[in-house]
């Protein structure tokens, strides 16, 4: 049997030795692709060249010279470049994929967890909402959204109001909004106090808890160190801030917070309709448990909400992990229908106004594209170490 | 989506595509036996077709003009329906051979897009719908307005130059299709909508009560529309050029598309040279001694056309106005044919 391994592996004409023809393959191939690559780019340079159409990146710097909506940095008509309208749309691309995640995470815990109750009322509830919500195309549904929030908010002059500073209409939620002055440093400070000692706190807690058995109440301590400290820090500064209050006028509202009806309505349609495949992830994921698992808790004596919490998710989240990030990712991409609803993210502003006023088509769409890779990439990176760290400990 | 995924692969054809731009375009759609006419697919009076697929408008009378002039058939065009943002690239990527969708004439567009613009076949210029409810009765009164708009056509850059230069607040709600932008008007998101006057004219008619609606009398930019082609087809170029002229001369000489066949006899030396009864004209261009004769007899004279789409035989009852014929004080002038 073992005749050959005697004096160390055999000899073999490199070509024929498994690991160099592999290596050579994969090199070859990759000469290929860089080849094509190469090729494609060139060719694209000559072919808008021999067109005269324009090309590069020199539009970066150009007067935008239209407006947008929603901006989360200083932007304006005359002295925004599209380079800087890159960067407003990219934020908000950013601003509703992050909060549509948040929510539809919650969503889709809450869902997926209601499916599985065993309340028939509850369990069919949740079941019709993910069938409906999951076989109707999306952008029927942000259509759906977006005139059913304009119809159901009234005009300006009927708006509804809170206190004659919060306002209510089709044109969006307009509040006051804080206007920080100096020593807004000290509660900033006092906040990120607050927070590492409600970490500290629960390591501590943590610990003790496994030696002693002893359960200490973390979430009112870390609520009190989180909220209590800047607020006492915030009274000791003197109160360094002042209320900017939105004003109605002759058409609009303006001044002070001001929430979009398209980014409302973008908003809804991402969450419900992410929030039901979600909650099928999580149902597969807890039932991917096995049923000892619950009735051991039970025969510990855990009740029903404990053994969820503290039995069930954890091992299921191992399961729920992958395709979750999948969702992430979808819900991410999907928000660049926000165009049909007129909001304002990287993908109208860019890809729509930008590639229009300089035509230069293929720059912007690879910006685009590399743009919503990055965004993939790090959130699958992210997703992945999180995975990595609640993996199964083998001791 | 959809749409993201047409840019995306119209900018792939940029990039692979054999150059389109140096292909004799003439002999190209002759061999394919079909012109393919980029067009509005939602903009009645320009680009619009029926519940059974009938095209109309002027811009698509415009391609069947130019069918009839390298056919003698107008109805041997396929219209591709184009957004305001995809055009350019359609156009671009060859898969479309001319752009007739009320299209505005500009410098960039004219020399960075790498198209050319043949002629002006529609002066346009952008106007504001409001609710008559509001009480407004100039634009200079929409100071802080939130106003629909929609993506990918020179109206943006307008509407925030005038609010701008008149030192006024706006808000801006940008729309991919003007259908969306004329919806969110209509439900009341914004104070106005704005575009192109002639656009004005046919999305008031959409509306759920178009006569609670008035159009403001500014006009706060010129916007010549017309056909353009790729650069590069000096040839293709000319044919496209002289199809709008030779529907203007039509007109100017009064040889309309019910008294064509009579005027073939005029011993009128300029409907002589139009029609090709005189002169070789049309081969010049490439095409037909009687290339002109054939736009007349297949689809009508520019009055003739303007009138059905846009005028008076209409929905819209636009005037003929800046777009009469320049000897009654418009400017629609055509070069002489000779
Ligand atoms: N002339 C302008 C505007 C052209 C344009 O797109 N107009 C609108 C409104 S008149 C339109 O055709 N919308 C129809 C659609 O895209 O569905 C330009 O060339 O940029």
């Amino acid at each position: 049997m073992s005749i050959a391994q005697e004096g160390g592996p055999p000899k073999v004409a490199l070509i024929y030795d498994p690991k160099v023809r592999s290596i050579a393959y994969q090199v070859v191939l990759v000469a290929i692709i860089l080849f094509l690559a190469y090729s494609a780019v060139r060719n694209a340079a000559d072919n808008l060249a021999r067109a005269k159409i324009a090309s590069g990146f020199g539009f970066w710097n150009q007067t935008a010279g239209f407006d947008i909506s929603q901006t989360l940095i200083e932007y304006s008509a005359q002295g925004g470049t599209y380079g800087r309208a890159f960067w407003v749309g990219l934020l908000n691309t950013l601003l509703v994929a992050a909060i549509g995640i948040v929510l539809a995470t919650i969503v889709g815990f809450m869902v997926g967890i209601a499916r599985l109750s065993r309340n028939w009322l509850i369990g069919r509830l949740a079941g019709g909402y993910v069938e409906l919500i999951r076989n109707v195309p999306l952008l029927l549904q942000l259509l759906f959204w977006y005139n059913a929030v304009l119809k159901a908010l009234p005009d300006l002059r009927d708006s509804w109001t809170v206190f004659g500073n919060v306002y209510l209409n089709n044109r969006g939620f307009f509040a006051p909004y804080p206007i920080f002055g100096e020593g807004i440093g000290l509660v900033a400070a006092a906040f990120v106090l607050g927070v590492a000692g409600a970490i500290a706190f629960r390591i501590w807690a943590r610990r003790r808890q496994e030696r002693t058995g002893e359960q200490a109440p973390v979430g009112l301590v870390a609520l009190a160190l989180i909220v209590g400290l800047p607020l006492i820090a915030f009274f000791i500064a003197g109160m360094p801030a002042t209320l900017e209050y939105p004003e109605k006028g002759r058409f609009n509202i303006r001044g002070g917070l001001e929430i979009l009806p398209e980014f409302v309505a973008l908003l809804i349609g991402l969450v419900l309709y992410t929030g039901a495949f979600i909650a099928e992830v999580v149902r597969a994921g807890i039932m991917a448990v096995s049923k000892g698992q619950t009735e051991a808790a039970g025969a510990l004596g855990l009740r029903a909400g404990q053994t969820l919490k503290l039995v069930v998710i954890p091992q299921a989240m191992r399961v729920i992990i992958p395709p979750l990030t999948n969702q992430y990712l979808n819900l991410t991409k999907n928000s660049s229908l926000a165009v049909f609803v007129g909001y304002p993210d990287l993908v109208q502003i860019f890809t729509g106004t930008v590639l229009n006023q300089t035509g230069q088509a293929v720059e912007v769409v690879m910006i685009t594209m590399a743009v919503y890779l990055t965004i993939s990439l790090v959130t699958s990176m992210a997703m992945n170490w999180y995975n990595a760290r609640i993996a199964l400990v083998e001791r | 989506m959809k749409r993201a995924v047409t840019t995306l692969a119209l900018a792939a054809a940029v990039a692979f595509a054999a150059s389109a731009a140096s292909a004799q375009s003439l002999n190209a759609i002759k061999s394919r036996g079909i012109l393919n006419c980029g067009a509005n697919g939602t903009l009645g009076g320009f680009g619009l077709p029926d519940a059974q697929g009938n095209w109309t408008g002027l811009d698509v009378d415009f391609c069947r003009a130019l069918a009839a002039a390298i056919f003698n058939d107008p109805a041997k065009v396929k219209f591709v329906a184009l957004t305001a943002k995809d055009r350019f690239t359609a156009l671009q990527s060859g898969d479309v051979d001319v752009l007739a969708r009320n299209t505005t004439w500009t410098s960039s567009r004219d020399t960075s897009l790498g198209l050319n613009f043949t002629a002006v076949n529609y002066y346009d210029g952008q106007g504001f719908l409001v609710r008559k409810a509001l009480k407004v009765n100039s634009a200079l009164e929409l100071n802080d307005a939130a106003v629909c708009v929609q993506q990918g056509t020179t109206t943006e850059l307008n509407l925030a130059d005038y609010f701008r230069a008149n030192k006024m607040k706006l808000k801006t709600v940008t729309f991919a299709s003007a259908d969306e932008a004329i919806k969110a008007y209509d439900s009341g998101r914004c104070d106005a909508f704005t575009t192109d006057a002639s656009g004005l004219y046919a999305e008031r008619l959409r509306l759920a009560k178009s006569d609670d609606h008035i159009v403001l009398p500014e006009i706060i930019s010129k916007e010549p529309l017309g056909p353009s082609v790729r650069h590069g087809d000096d040839q293709w170029f000319d044919i496209v050029k002289w199809t709008h002229y030779a529907m203007l001369t039509a007109e100017e000489l009064g040889v309309t598309k019910a008294n064509v066949d009579e005027q073939m006899k005029s011993a009128n030396p300029d409907v002589k040279r139009l029609l090709g009864t005189e002169g070789n004209y049309g081969e010049q261009l490439g095409l037909t001694k009687d290339w002109a004769y054939r736009i007349v007899k297949h689809v009508g004279n520019y009055g003739e056309v303007f009138e059905k789409n846009v005028g008076q035989g209409s929905p819209l009852k636009i005037a003929r106005g800046v777009n009469a014929l320049w000897t009654k004080g418009g400017l629609q002038y055509a070069p002489p044919i000779r």
